[in-house]
């Protein structure tokens, strides 16, 4: 549940970047995703016709306040969205350096703090930092959005160990990977890790071709979901055979080494 | 006086931010509004009165990630 929201579908998909708004529209539905993720921007830039398009799509809004480098900013910027998109969603992003994109982890818990008592549902895109996750959860957060990878770098779960040990740490919080996932089995490892969702855009946009990969993606992350269900095996270090011993048919004499 | 509009130096008559959305010509119902950095929600425009040198910002809906 994100929010008392359950949602069906664990892919949520950016909207940015796309070649042309049909295939967005296409790739939203390709995808399956309930969840979309928006901005907020200057007036004049053709932000009209993207709220129609907003309002006709169907799915559950997530604004960020992506370009945020100050706590002041994500809050203004937040309270704007509020009132644009009618949510209480806000996925916040405080930005601490402008070429790495990784959170700054102090200024992002100030505005999370902020903004939950204001009434504001945050989802923060933070790092596999344990003691800024039970931070950001004190503020009021009830979601978490640790980073697979650097923001549109593609490179999907740079720290596997550290975010299998965030699962175990926080096995009741919602944890969506946040950005960096470049490939449908990226998405299917992050669900197989019992991650609840997967939120990502580059990755389908700048595909050759955006709907399919929406697609892949979208069957992806179901199949890690069912996967994490259904309990995957121990890893083993050495072959342990599949096929019973038990009735094997002996051809030769020669000595067993 | 003049203001600063999304970024650009603008001259208005607008006495506060409704009129200035007026002026504007944006569509009031569909932009979200700030005021030197703070929010100014819709019903407060009327009264958030313009000052000269203020910095507005006027925003809608785009595309994101």
């Amino acid at each position: 549940m994100f929010y008392g929201t359950d949602l069906t579908s664990r892919l949520m998909l950016g909207t940015a970047q796309y070649p042309s708004p049909k295939i967005l529209r296409d790739a939203i539905d390709a995808s399956g995703t309930q969840v979309i993720t928006v901005s907020l921007r200057r007036e004049g830039a053709g932000g009209g016709d993207f709220r129609q398009f907003v309002n006709a799509s169907g799915c559950r809004i997530l604004p960020n306040t992506a370009g945020c480098h100050t706590a002041r900013d994500a809050i203004t910027t937040a309270h704007m969205a509020r009132e644009m998109f009618d949510t209480k969603w806000i996925k916040l992003e405080v930005i601490g350096h402008a070429d790495t994109l990784q959170p700054d982890p102090f200024a992002l818990l100030e505005a999370a703090r902020i903004l939950c008592a204001d009434g504001f549902q945050v989802f923060p895109y933070t790092t596999e930092d344990l003691i800024l996750g039970e931070k950001l959860l004190e503020a009021g957060c009830e979601v978490l959005m640790p980073w697979g990878a650097p923001i549109g770098s593609g490179q999907g779960l740079n720290n596997i160990d550290g975010l299998r040990r965030m699962r175990a740490h926080f096995p009741d919080i919602p944890l969506v990977i946040d950005a960096g996932i470049g490939a449908p089995s990226q998405a299917a490892q992050a669900m197989e890790l019992g991650f609840d969702a997967v939120l990502l855009n580059t990755a389908v946009a700048r595909a050759t071709d955006p709907v399919e990969m929406a697609r892949a993606f979208g069957l992806a992350v179901a199949a890690g979901k069912l996967a994490a269900g259904a309990g995957l095996m121990p890893r083993r270090d050495m072959a342990q055979a599949s096929t019973p011993i038990f009735g094997t048919p002996i051809f030769e004499t020669a000595e067993v080494i | 006086m003049r203001i600063e509009l999304n970024g650009a130096s603008v001259t208005t008559d607008a006495d506060d931010l409704a009129e200035l959305i007026e002026e504007q010509g944006f569509a009031a119902a569909h932009v979200a509004t700030a005021l030197n950095g703070e929010f100014v929600p819709r019903g407060a425009r009327a009264n958030t009165p313009l000052r000269d040198g203020v910095r507005i910002e006027v925003l809608s809906p785009m595309q994101g990630g």
